[in-house]
């Protein structure tokens, strides 16, 4: 059996949150430039110059794309075939935020107790998805999260004969109620299925796929394209000040559910989608 | 239309924004959010002074990240307004002339900009690298115990921004999404 020492996992996260708060991913970068060619609006296409600007000067001087560098979601796919050693599994996921957030000059945005709201000075805990699959290695995805976008996400439990028109008219509500607050372009992650909290799983993990790349599926793939059209028909635009780009990317995760149900949750994500996934 | 403005504004710095204006801002701005808000909210319910004269002057709706060594301020964009709206109406109401921001506010914030002569601008959303930039000084004047969110006085130049709501009450998002919404 394979081992692997956690301070492997607590060094590789505390490389990834800065790298993820300074460097967007390549698919990102992509995504906005094609929204600047197809862009109409005047003001929208100098908000989204302002926006690739800015991610010049995030590399260039190691300042925070947005100073709102998250809460740090992290998925961990751990083989059962790897034996961890040195340490608890998740105070290592933590250790590594906690030293990336401090270290990297990160904002620490994270409060202990919801309701007494005290910081609790760095960025600690980690929202940490942990799932078991066959091999011997350690797949890592760090998604820091801001919560412009995050507070305008929402799950809807709609009834199997809502079908997917049904769907179609969940996801564009939260995208117009979202409007200017989620800082448009969006990316718009969708969780189809499961339970109530399994598609909101889904929806997060759907935002870490890269934007461009598409559901294996036929039909969701289709629901995508069509999606990110109509979304983009609302007019919201880069920004929230009108325009035609209003989402980059609309990517679906769907899984078996109950005859009963149809859960659907939309998580929607800024222009600065981060994710980072590292193997180890 | 660009327009170069110094701060605080005059009266007739005001009654000439209109909603969709791009503004460069020069002066000095307070940053204040969520738990700064709360903070002055509860000063004003016992009577005490605000952390600065509230007269004329100019919140950012902000919270930075750290400095790295040798810098003004890290990364500085606009945070979601809508969560100070239960706030502002009473802030307006003492004086405060410009707020900040980015996203919608509720109709109490719109009808109290109209009665006190205000304006509402939004900075880029996501863009708080490039909004540094036109940050020239910080110092924590009050909450330090708050860490991002004290409330900072931040000396600014050609800061940018762009009129959402002006002083009659006009909402640019409201207006641009009438353009170009093609449902
Ligand atoms: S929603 Fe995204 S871009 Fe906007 S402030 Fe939050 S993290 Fe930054």
């Amino acid at each position: 059996m394979r081992e692997l020492d956690v301070v492997e996992i607590t060094k590789a996260v505390k490389e990834m949150c800065i790298e993820a708060n300074h460097f967007l991913s390549p698919d990102m970068k992509t995504a906005l430039n094609k929204a600047e060619e197809r862009e109409e609006s005047p003001v929208g296409r100098k908000v989204l110059s302002q926006l690739k600007e800015n991610l010049r000067i995030a590399e260039e001087e190691m300042i925070p794309i947005c100073q709102d560098t998250g809460m740090a979601v992290v998925f961990l796919s751990v083989g059962q075939e790897v034996h961890l050693v040195g340490g608890n599994l998740t105070e290592a996921v933590n250790e590594g935020v906690r030293l990336g957030y401090t270290e990297g000059y990160l904002r620490k945005s994270v409060v202990r107790d919801p309701l007494i709201r005290e910081n609790t000075g760095d960025n600690t805990p980690a929202v940490v998805h942990t799932e078991i699959v066959p091999g011997d290695r350690v797949d890592i995805t760090l998604a820091p999260k801001g919560f412009g976008s995050e507070n305008m996400s929402r799950v809807f439990m709609l009834k199997p004969a809502e079908g997917i028109e049904g769907v179609k008219a969940a996801v564009l509500t939260a995208v117009k109620d979202a409007g200017p607050n989620a800082c448009p372009p969006m990316v718009v992650g969708v969780g189809i299925g499961g339970t109530f909290e399994k598609c909101a799983i889904l929806a997060k993990k759907a935002l870490t796929r890269p934007a461009g790349e598409h559901s294996d599926i036929p039909y969701v793939k289709e629901l995508e394209e069509e999606l990110l059209e109509r979304i983009n028909k609302t007019g919201i635009g880069p920004g929230g000040l009108g325009g035609r780009v209003t989402a980059m990317a609309v990517n679906i995760l769907t899984f078996p559910t109950h005859i009963a149900g149809l859960p659907v949750a939309v998580n929607i994500c800024c222009h600065v989608n981060r994710h980072v996934t590292r193997t180890l | 239309m660009d327009k170069y403005l110094k701060l605080p504004l005059t009266s007739e710095d005001i009654a000439s924004l209109h909603a969709g204006d791009s503004v460069y801002l020069t002066g000095v701005i307070y940053t204040a959010r969520d738990a700064a808000h709360k903070r002055m909210s509860e000063a004003l319910s016992r009577g005490e002074a605000l952390p600065m004269d509230i007269k004329g002057a100019a919140i950012y709706y902000m919270g930075p990240s750290p400095a790295r060594p040798g810098r003004v301020i890290g990364s500085a964009g606009p945070t979601t307004a809508s969560r100070m709206d239960k706030y502002a109406p009473a802030l307006l109401d003492l004086g405060l002339q410009c707020m900040i921001g980015k996203g919608k506010r509720s109709d109490e914030v719109r009808e109290a900009i109209v009665r006190n002569g205000a304006v509402y601008f939004a900075a880029i959303g996501g863009a708080g690298a490039l909004l540094s930039k036109a940050i020239d000084a910080s110092e924590v004047i009050a909450y330090d115990d708050l860490g991002t969110e004290a409330i900072r006085k931040l000396t600014v130049k050609d800061f940018p921004a762009i009129v959402v709501i002006d002083s009659t009450g006009r909402d640019l998002y409201k207006e641009s999404l009438k353009e170009y919404c093609v449902e």
